[in-house]
């Protein structure tokens, strides 16, 4: 019998950049599908846009930067930023936002930083950002979910919306929006922070309509599913070994954790912790944000520091800041404190203590 | 003597203080969001930058070495004051559009930058001509980014024209398009940022390409032997 010798890394799956990528695109269908089921064709066609738009740019600043086109647009990053962006956006932005912030994600917070394996930010959540700041009023105009809503925009509608403004039969978003039972209806967390600015108290609130039908009761209608549907897709990518549990879990239980504290202290105030769980984009940014295996940190430790601190700043900014949601910024400012956290987190090098020193 | 043209060099391009020294940066990046915000800044640092070069020379032989410091800041608050009320009196709309940053003229790196490297060491006219080009150059760095930031954030330029140049300019406005949703990230703080860097990036890439281009095809080293044949 022969035994083979080989020198370390013993990892026996060979992947590359493009398969982890594939693999955390398939992993993305049960969501998308989830979510184009509730809110309508137009996250498809915004998914079709982004990712265009972004294999466009990656190639025109490839070209400039004289670097090999094919190979970088084979490993599929562009595409999966392209996703990402489609995802958290509205599904009825008008098209050229779409662009503007998928040139933002490849070609300032990625392109100009040295490419992939250089950005510091995660790119999909500075487009996110660069659209939430520059177009406040289009980027809050979520339609109701399907279950809800008086009109559901058809293909045509969705694909109408997006490109002129209007549907085939001339409505724009904000009356699509009030046509359900006359009711204007944003996002849950959304609905939450004006309620509670209006004197409402959290369950007063989830009497609304918006929390009708949902998979919880603190989860909004359609909300909740869509998070589950991505829960299985994060759960898939853990077990395929693309992710460590360290980010989603560190990420997860300390939303869990904090959101528990303030609804312990004021249950009247502030929301319990399945609603920051299943609502907005915690599920997704747990397992398919956070994780960007450039941006975030790189040690097992750093790994569980960095997603309970993304999970930190989102109860935060969500409870006590000016927007409804905050993965993009939370997970913006913890891409900051990355090499902090790395350099107070190295593991230790075998045969020496956590000094660094030798062992006897 | 000094070369007038290598001061003009220096200030409006080689040593340009926005872009290469990044001197002044505070109001260059809070001020920009319009053309004439801009132009309006520019000019009023540009006057203050030539009255405390010229002053700064004048008395560069009677000020003591170590007191030099406070003398220039006194000098430059005089400068500034004199400004503040002149914008004050003659375009008192484009000073209420500036507020704060008039006066923080005085803290502005750039002018005590020329008034210790370059006033205290030469004489008033070359020192006087020194200011009026780092001005310059300063000046057309804000006009710029003021009218990219306003072109994308906005879709006008010359807005407010008539704050600068008195009611014969309340028409100059250009309107390029207009849009329900304006690219508020071009106004806002990060828009100065990123506009700035892109300026910079812009100024090194042509410095890279005069340089090669200047440089004349290498000479191939001739092989040497090194090694002694024994």
């Amino acid at each position: 019998m022969k035994l083979s010798l080989s020198s370390s890394p013993h990892q026996r799956v060979k992947r590359d950049t493009g398969q982890v990528m594939r693999m955390v695109i398939y992993a993305m269908i049960p969501g998308m599908i989830a979510q184009s089921f509730f809110f309508g064709w137009g996250m498809l066609i915004q998914a079709v846009i982004a990712v265009v738009s972004a294999l466009v740019v990656e190639g025109v600043i490839l070209y400039l930067r004289k670097r090999p086109i094919e190979r970088t647009l084979t490993d599929y990053s562009a595409v999966l930023t392209g996703l990402l962006i489609a995802i958290s956006i509205p599904p009825t932005l008008p098209w050229w936002m779409t662009v503007t912030g998928v040139f933002f994600a490849i070609a300032v917070a990625k392109q100009v930083y040295g490419g992939l394996g250089f950005n510091i930010f995660n790119p999909a959540m500075i487009a996110y950002v660069v659209l939430l700041i520059s177009f406040p009023a289009a980027m809050s105009q979520w339609l109701p979910p399907a279950t809800h809503a008086g009109i559901t925009p058809s293909f045509f509608d969705s694909a109408s919306l997006i490109f002129t403004g209007f549907t085939t039969s001339g409505y724009d978003v904000t009356q699509l929006k009030t046509i359900a039972d006359g009711v204007t209806m944003a996002t849950p967390l959304d609905t939450l922070k004006t309620h509670l600015t209006q004197g409402m108290t959290y369950s007063e609130s989830l009497a609304k309509p918006i929390f009708d039908g949902g998979v919880f009761e603190a989860a909004g209608a359609g909300w909740g599913t869509v998070s589950l549907a991505y829960l299985l897709g994060g759960l898939y990518l853990w077990k395929t070994r693309v992710i460590s549990w360290h980010i989603p879990g560190g990420m997860l239980l300390s939303v869990f954790v904090c959101a528990s504290l303030l609804h312990l202290i004021n249950a009247d105030y502030y929301a319990s912790p399945l609603f920051h769980l299943f609502n907005g984009a915690v599920m997704v940014g747990a397992f398919f944000i956070a994780t960007d295996p450039v941006s975030a940190s790189t040690t097992p430790k750093g790994r569980i520091i960095f997603g309970a601190a993304i999970g930190f700043w989102v109860i935060i900014i969500r409870t006590f800041g000016g927007y409804p949601d905050a993965v993009a910024f939370a997970v913006i400012i913890m891409n900051m404190a990355v090499p902090l956290i790395d350099y107070y987190t190295r593991p230790r090098v075998y045969g020496k203590n956590v000094k660094g020193r030798g062992k006897q | 003597m000094t070369d007038f043209r290598d001061l003009s060099l220096q200030g409006l391009w080689k040593n340009n203080p926005a872009l290469v020294q990044l001197l002044g940066l505070c109001p260059l990046l809070a001020v920009t969001a319009t053309f004439i915000n801009g132009l309006g800044l520019g000019l009023a640092t540009m006057l203050v930058l030539i009255g405390s070069n010229v002053t700064v020379s004048l008395v560069r032989n009677v000020v003591r070495n170590e007191i030099r410091i406070p003398v220039f800041v006194m000098i430059i608050a005089a400068f500034v004051t004199i400004v503040q009320l002149l914008m004050n009196a003659y375009t008192y709309d484009l000073y209420l559009a500036l507020g704060i940053f008039i006066p923080l003229i005085v803290t502005n790196c750039a002018i005590i930058g020329r008034a210790e490297a370059f006033a205290s060491k030469n004489g008033p006219l070359a020192s006087a001509y020194d200011g009026l080009m780092m001005g310059l150059g300063f000046t057309a760095v804000l006009v710029i980014l003021g009218g990219m930031r306003e072109i994308l954030g906005a879709g006008t330029l010359l807005m407010g024209a008539d704050r600068l140049f008195g009611p014969i300019a309340a028409n100059w406005t250009i309107t390029l398009f207009t849009t329900e949703n304006p690219f508020l990230l071009a106004i806002l703080p990060p828009g100065a940022f990123l506009g700035m860097g892109l300026l910079i990036a812009i100024k090194n890439s042509i410095d890279a390409k005069l340089a090669a281009r200047q440089t004349s095809p290498a000479v191939k080293a001739e092989r040497v032997r090194v090694t002694a044949e024994s």
